[in-house]
């Protein structure tokens, strides 16, 4: 019999450090810090295989919070930094935790290239659509218009929708969840870790003090029935307090939102994240507009696709079968040689 | 009379010491494919070399333009020698604008061999000939060897059924098989390097065969030379040699430091003029487990380098001057993280694009004070093309055993030049290796054992390097300050203070770890000390030594380590009584040593997409010595 290797159980404690947490009282950030640390013991991964990795930002005081390995590094470059620890390591649970500053303004080429390489991180963007580090200007998720400090006339910047850029960054795992509730964000943080490749999760983060309740319509427990469109793979897209709105795509391929009344139950678009062609899944991103229209939350797109970090090493691997493992000496003698007695 | 008596015995060959030739051409001539080739074949025949290879920016430069013209220089020897000669004795000249462009080098009396096919109204025009120099006198004093070289390349190449357009491509070769008899090369190796690199595609194949032959047999019976050279091998050090550019010698460096480190070599790097070969180089060996990603820009390829040293590879990123300026912030997370990295700048000229493809030297400043806050970091630089291969493991050596990024400097010149290089026994490499920490540290307060990222070895200074995946001993880096010891954050002013010193010390204590300064020439009594650094060592070297045989005393030492110093530069400047500084640069290195040692160092600058030539540092150091200079 063989016996495999598993780790020896851990609790939450296990995987917080000794270190105060100093992110302002009823910030979004402590919520995904105790999601985190509560998944963490349930996926089978050890402390000293896990890495978190950061950039600059409030978001990215993250590392310092988890007993792992960590690494809190510069504005932007995160994405880089865990695709070099990836690759060099393959045997590591790399994680990449960044606030929309970070990963979509600075960033924001690291990330697309990361994606696109489909290296294997789980990717965390803390979206609280501000700057709170520096006090509060507009970020590149604010909504237009936006009054701050750097822009008391309001700001003329269109957002991205990081959801959307990560589809067309060709990402293979992009999903949205928000810190409003624990099962839904334990639930997706799971499936991106399971997920071989770059998977990225937008996390709807409140910054209660400078940009306070900008999720509320959609995340807020009054207005969520009628504001949040849930994705579940397999199932009809539906939401309202009986269901009784939902997603349809009409023949041109646009969706739409309507209701099961009108649309008829056959008619509901039901969800599938498995689909190879990120079209539907680009189509329900650009559903809302912002968090203030109807949001769908939940994972958009999962798809398999050639992991970076193991096709390297197929390609080590292959190399080595073929001309054996490396002769220096045969190195230097590669070229034409010759001998002086 | 028989026919045999008609033909002329084969003319002796008259031994030369040394020359020196300069193949020139349009950059879509394979002016460069034929300088290497000559390269090969003279480092086989055991020949002391060095070369010099200059190209245009663009790929394609507008054809039969002045600005389009490639060049290659080699300088054979009998004898040992440390550059590609002042002044060529021989130009090849593929077309009118090669002519235009290069001809103010050749010595007086020189050889010119043009090709006269390309010397039409159109061509003539396009390099700014109003005249056809061939018949305007513009050539005399020199000695021209008229060739229509496109003509009997078509001509040999015909009988294969080349088609005469195709056939021009392999005028080149009509070229090299020219030169080839005229220094008596052997055939065999570059016969076979043909057959090997067109072998799927013969059409070329036999026209590049062709044309060799074709230029060989047109020297030996066309009685325009008078009679062939031979340049005898040079007396060199048993052992193996090979021929290295400095890139590859490099990449190699890199892969034996990984070796001797017993890590696995990470590269991150993104494409860049004159750095590129690295890349390309390091990319074949996969055997050796080395990791190259082409990252998506010069940030992310050194970022992801960083993320590698972080999990305990030997991790590199190679760049020019422009890549490290944007390289800078990472740069500085490495000095805060104190990981071993190693960044190699191959400089050219700047600022900005500036000199893609041609060489300088005036990153050392950048790469000693180039980033924000006191982050000082050691720094290394090769002399010449071969030297890089040891260059490269001291980088690593510094790096890993200080936990430190270290800079690599090499330039253009020493990159894309070669060499004949003794190849080292790889058994008396060095050891290079450090252990990771494995074990805690340090016991907290509760008396549990606990593992402390900055408690330093009290002799190197130097942090413990323990790599995820070590059960225990997780921990968390960053840029932020950190406490001294604990590694925890910390603002506290007293704290910033002795980190900001600790970690100047520890890059300073360096000094005790590397050589003494090596001086050569008249080391007691010279009149004039050349102090010197990268790829200058060859021109100096010659410098010096004409100087000596004149009669005066002057000593020349090279820095191999700029950042710290070898610690006994100080004594060494202060011993002469007038210290030269030759840079390609407006006087980086004069500055730094004014500034450490208060001396007097004169900078000799040069800034000009070239290296010095020895002859013009024979004049400086004379102008020196004579006074000539306040
Ligand atoms: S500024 Fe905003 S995002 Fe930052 S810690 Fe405070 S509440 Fe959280």
């Amino acid at each position: 019999m063989t016996t495999v290797d598993l780790p020896s159980p851990t609790t939450r404690k296990d995987w917080s450090s000794d270190q105060e947490v100093r992110w302002c009282p009823g910030c979004g950030d402590y919520s995904i810090l105790a999601a985190v640390q509560m998944l963490m013991p349930e996926l089978a991964v050890r402390r000293e295989d896990t890495v978190f990795i950061s950039g600059i930002g409030c978001a990215a005081r993250f590392p310092y919070y988890m007993n792992t390995y960590g690494m809190h590094t510069i504005h932007g470059r995160a994405p880089a930094i865990a695709t070099g620890l990836a690759l060099a390591r393959p045997d590591l649970d790399v994680w990449v935790v960044a606030g929309d500053g970070d990963a979509l303004s600075i960033g924001g080429n690291h990330l697309i290239h990361a994606l696109r390489r489909n290296v294997n991180l789980t990717i965390l963007i803390f979206n609280n659509q501000i700057y709170g580090l520096t006090k509060g200007q507009y970020s590149p998720t604010s909504e237009v218009g936006k009054v701050t400090k750097s822009t008391p006339f309001g700001s003329l910047d269109h957002p991205f929708n990081p959801v959307s850029l990560a589809l067309g960054a060709e990402a293979t795992f992009v999903a949205r969840t928000h810190d409003m509730d624990r099962n839904h964000m334990l639930d997706t943080l799971r499936q991106a870790h399971a997920h071989k490749g770059s998977a990225v999760v937008e996390i709807y983060q409140n910054c209660n003090v400078f940009n306070d309740g900008a999720f509320e319509k959609v995340t807020g427990k009054e207005s969520r029935a009628d504001m949040l469109i849930p994705l579940v793979h397999g199932e009809p897209i539906r939401f309202g307090a009986d269901g009784e709105r939902c997603v349809v795509a009409d023949p041109d391929g646009r969706l739409r939102i309507t209701t099961v009344a009108e649309a008829g139950e056959e008619r509901v678009l039901v969800h599938d994240a498995s689909r190879d062609d990120p079209g539907l899944a680009f189509a329900l991103s650009r559903l809302a507009r912002g968090p203030y229209e109807p949001t769908p939350i939940g994972v958009f797109r999962s798809v398999a696709r050639a992991e970076y970090v193991e096709e390297s090493t197929r390609q080590l691997d292959a190399a080595m079968a073929q001309k054996g493992p490396g002769d220096l000496a045969g190195l230097l003698r590669s070229g034409a040689s010759w001998d002086i007695a | 009379m028989s026919d045999t008596a008609e033909r002329p015995a084969r003319p002796v060959p008259v031994e030369v010491d040394r020359v020196i030739i300069r193949f020139a051409g349009d950059s879509g001539d394979g002016m460069q494919l034929t300088g290497d080739r000559f390269t090969s074949v003279s480092a086989l025949v055991g020949n002391d070399l060095a070369t010099l290879p200059e190209f245009p920016a663009e790929i394609r430069a507008p054809a039969g333009t002045l600005a389009g013209v490639s060049a290659f220089q080699i300088h054979i020897s009998d004898h040992e020698i440390t550059t590609p000669g002042d002044a060529p004795q021989v130009l090849v000249a593929m077309n009118p604008a090669a002519l235009k462009s290069e001809l103010h080098r050749l010595v007086p009396g020189g050889a010119v061999i043009v090709n006269t096919d390309t010397f039409d109204e159109r061509s003539l025009t396009k390099a700014g000939y109003a005249e056809n120099p061939l018949e305007s006198g513009a050539l005399d004093g020199y000695r021209v060897y008229e060739v229509p070289m496109t003509q009997l390349t078509k001509d040999a190449a015909a009988p294969f059924g080349v088609k005469p357009r195709d056939a021009d491509r392999s005028k080149n070769f009509f070229a090299l098989g020219l030169v080839s008899w005229m220094y008596t090369r052997p055939v065999e190796g570059t016969l076979a390097w043909i057959e090997k690199r067109f072998a799927s595609k013969p059409l070329v194949r036999d026209s590049n065969v062709a044309a060799f032959k074709a230029g060989f047999a047109f020297g030996e019976t066309a009685e325009l030379f008078d009679h062939p050279y031979s340049v005898r091998p040079a007396v060199q050090a048993p052992g193996t040699y090979t021929n290295i550019t400095g890139n590859t010698a490099l990449a190699w460096g890199l892969i034996a430091a990984a070796t001797q480190a017993k890590l696995p070599l990470f590269l991150g790097g993104y494409p860049i003029t004159p750095a590129s070969d690295i890349l390309h180089e390091l990319s074949k060996h996969k055997n050796f487990g080395v990791r190259t990603l082409q990252a998506e820009d010069e940030i992310a390829g050194i970022g992801a380098a960083l993320g590698a040293a972080f999990g305990g590879h030997l991790a590199v990123t190679t760049t020019s001057g422009p890549g490290v300026a944007l390289k800078g912030e990472t740069m500085g997370l490495a000095v805060s993280l104190e990981l071993p990295l190693v960044i190699i700048d191959i400089q050219r000229g700047g600022p900005s694009t500036g000199l893609p493809t041609k060489t300088e030297a005036s990153d050392l400043l950048m790469a000693m004070y180039g980033r924000h806050g006191e982050s000082p970091l050691p720094i290394v630089a090769a002399k010449s093309p071969s030297h890089c291969f040891e260059v490269a493991i001291e980088a690593a050596r510094i790096a890993l055993k200080y936990r430190t990024p270290v800079v690599l400097l090499s330039d253009g010149y020493i990159a894309n030049g070669s060499e004949p290089w003794r190849l080292p026994d790889v058994a008396d490499l060095p050891d290079i290796s450090v252990p990771f920490t494995t074990e805690p540290n340090h016991v907290d307060a509760k008396g549990e054992a606990d593992f402390w990222p900055y408690l330093r070895d009290p002799d190197t200074l130097a942090r413990p390097w323990a790599v995820p995946g070590t059960p225990g001993l997780m921990h968390r880096i960053g840029g932020i300050e950190k406490e001294d010891g604990s590694g925890n954050i910390s603002y506290d002013p007293a704290n910033h203070e002795r980190m900001v010193r600790l970690r100047a010390a520890r890059i300073a204590g360096i000094a005790d770890d590397i050589p003494l300064v090596e001086l050569t020439g008249d080391v007691d009594d010279a009149e004039l000390l050349v102090l010197g650094w990268g790829s200058t060592w060859g021109a100096i070297d010659g410098g010096v030594n004409r100087v000596r045989a004149r009669g005066r005393r002057i000593a020349h030492a090279h820095l191999v380590h700029l950042n710290p110093f070898p610690a006994d530069l100080g004594d060494v400047l202060r011993g002469y009584p007038r210290v030269v500084v030759p840079e390609m640069n407006l006087g980086q290195l004069s500055k730094m040593v004014r500034a450490e040692y208060l001396v007097d160092a004169r900078p000799i600058t040069k800034v000009q997409g070239a290296p010095f030539t020895s002859g013009e540092l024979e004049q400086a150091f004379l102008d020196h010595l004579g006074g000539l200079v306040p």
